[in-house]
């Protein structure tokens, strides 16, 4: 194995100039993988730009090439959907760090061997200037639009802040403008996870025909406890046993939620490369849009002109509904149009990508005028 | 979700959006659907925001293009800047309010000028409910019942005037309805179903 790039069939593009980067250094040859939906229109001005969270990727609104599920957003992209494809042209680039075809740690470095640890360390804000690379290259200028839930919200209210007059229009869900100190806190457990496993060799186990497989499985299991909520976990498992009538007093799945769990981890390492999660993490424990400002969040949106919609939910306790309204009050002392509410959802901080029908009306009415 | 034909404004709003000066920024507290903001954009030219309670009613203001934040006016208005809107409108919430006097205040922080209306709880409809039957009125004004009206402060036209006097706050303007017809001030505590104030700091 050469590099921990999955196959992705999505096309791609090489940026002509090498991409500084926030900590200093910069990045040659970067290639970034995308999918689009519609037709950018003659004026230009309908173009949507949606950002994937984590563990996402570009496969929106088309089916997934490893897992064959469909598009992470297909209840919500589409023809004739609240994202409408007919009216609008939506892209999604997968993000700078990530592993389905744009440049992270698993692509070869100029030396022809994989980057592992030698990748530089990147934020939030150097993945949505890739997005700004890759949107000079398809000719699009302005958004109509910038559209994300979680790590992807983080990406649109960077790209309102840091390329103001960008996009008209913002939409972030389940986000935050600082990563809260209990979200740095498990994504730590998650990194230290895949760093403890002797696979991971110090991030050089591309060409080892090993791959920290366990590590990478505990990450994704402790992180996916977190994007869901008591209640789904209650209902769905409750403390019911796995395929036994009994206590097994030993150490495997005897409950369904342990056994829910291993699926979870084990499936997510076929298709997401380790480093690149310790990467993508990294970003988001940095992500601080007050950084600049000492910690005052209504000074970071001044002069900021696009139209804002913040989403929370009642359930999700990772970027609990504290966070989406600070963020709302923030930009309303800062005079910017903005609306904000919380949707009742059973599904904790997933539910951005589940059935919320009141999200749908949401996205539908805010994308309308 | 959008009406294409403009439904007339309830009376009070109708008043409210008629003396708001054209290119003004305003702040309805307890927007709703965001009836009263979409009136002001459109035929007044206003930066109107909202503060709603109801998530589906923030939505639908969403729907319309119009800006809406989810909050309590009990607990939210000081996230506001001072003197950050022209007017603070405060139509038929007051009487809603946990801290009714609080929420006053803020509102003349927040914006230079505040419009206030309410239901007249001493109308003559619901004085003689009160006297003849000795139980808490339930009127066309006010339709429901004791136990689940979200009106937790009830006060009149006269209690009113008694308390902006109390506290130095300016009545610039002040409108009487009944029927949704604009009645006179004589005899309006009596005579009127609802009370639109304009209101200063003194």
């Amino acid at each position: 194995m050469a590099s921990a790039l999955f196959t992705s069939a999505s096309p791609w593009l090489e940026l002509p100039d090498p991409l500084p980067l926030d900590g200093g250094q910069s990045l040659a040859n970067l290639r970034i993988a995308y999918e689009t939906y519609g037709t950018l229109n003659a004026a230009r001005d309908n173009a949507i730009l949606v950002c994937h969270a984590t563990t996402g990727d570009q496969h929106l609104a088309s089916p997934h090439p490893i897992t064959g599920k469909p598009g992470w957003w297909d209840k919500m992209v589409g023809p004739g959907k609240p994202i409408d494809t007919d009216r609008f042209y939506v892209l999604c680039p997968n993000v700078l760090g990530s592993c389905m075809g744009t440049t992270g740690p698993g692509s070869l470095a100029s030396d022809g061997k994989p980057y592992g640890l030698r990748f530089p360390v990147i934020t939030i804000r150097d993945m949505v200037r890739a997005h700004v690379a890759l949107l000079a290259q398809l000719g699009v200028e302005s958004l109509y639009a910038v559209i994300g839930g979680s790590m992807g919200g983080m990406q649109a209210l960077s790209l309102a802040v840091n390329w103001p007059g960008m996009a008209q229009r913002v939409l972030a869900i389940a986000c935050t403008a600082a990563m809260p100190v209990q979200n740095i806190a498990f994504q730590e457990v998650g990194r230290q996870a895949i760093m403890a496993d002797p696979d991971w060799q110090g991030g050089n186990y591309y060409d080892s025909g090993r791959a920290p497989d366990a590590g990478l499985a505990v990450a994704r299991m402790a992180a996916h406890i977190t994007y869901l909520s008591e209640e789904t976990l209650s209902e769905k498992f409750g403390r019911r046993l796995q395929d036994r009538s009994a206590k097994s007093f030993g150490f495997g799945a005897d409950f369904q939620v342990e056994s829910y769990l291993r699926y979870q981890g084990s499936s997510f390492t076929g298709r997401f490369d380790a480093n690149s999660y310790l990467y993508i993490t990294r970003a988001m424990s940095y992500f601080d849009l007050t950084e600049a400002h000492e910690g005052r969040l209504a000074d970071v949106f001044r002069g900021v002109t696009s139209r804002f919609c913040l989403v929370s939910f009642d359930t999700d306790w990772l970027y609990p509904t504290s966070e989406s309204r600070r963020i709302a009050h923030a930009l309303n002392a800062a005079g910017a149009p903005v609306s904000f509410m919380e949707l009742a959802a059973p599904f904790g901080h997933d539910s951005f990508l589940l059935d919320v029908p009141a999200l749908d009306r949401v996205i539908a009415g805010f994308l309308s005028r | 979700m959008m009406n294409s034909f403009s439904m007339p404004l309830r009376p009070d709003l109708a008043l409210i959006a008629a003396h708001v000066a054209p290119g003004s920024r305003v702040l309805d507290v307890g927007c709703g659907d965001g009836t009263l903001m979409a009136a002001l954009r459109d035929e007044r030219g206003c930066d109107a925001r909202g503060l709603e309670l109801d998530a589906h009613n923030v939505a639908e203001c969403v729907g319309r293009g119009l800006s809406a934040i989810q909050g309590d006016a009990d607990t939210d208005l000081e996230l506001y800047p001072d003197a950050s809107f022209d007017y603070a409108i405060l139509s038929q919430t007051l009487q809603t309010t946990k801290h009714p006097d609080r929420v006053l205040d803020e509102l003349l922080r927040i914006g230079r000028r505040a419009f206030v209306s309410f239901p007249n709880f001493a109308h003559w409809r619901v004085r003689l409910s009160l006297l003849r039957y000795g139980r808490m009125p339930v009127t066309k004004l006010l339709p429901m019942e004791w136990y689940e009206t979200p009106n937790i402060h009830h006060l009149s036209v006269a209690d009113f005037r008694d308390f902006v006097a109390k506290r130095d706050i300016r009545v610039e303007g002040a409108w009487f309805l009944s029927k949704g017809v604009l009645t006179s001030e004589s005899l309006a505590n009596i005579r009127a179903e609802h009370a639109v104030f304009l209101l200063t700091r003194g």
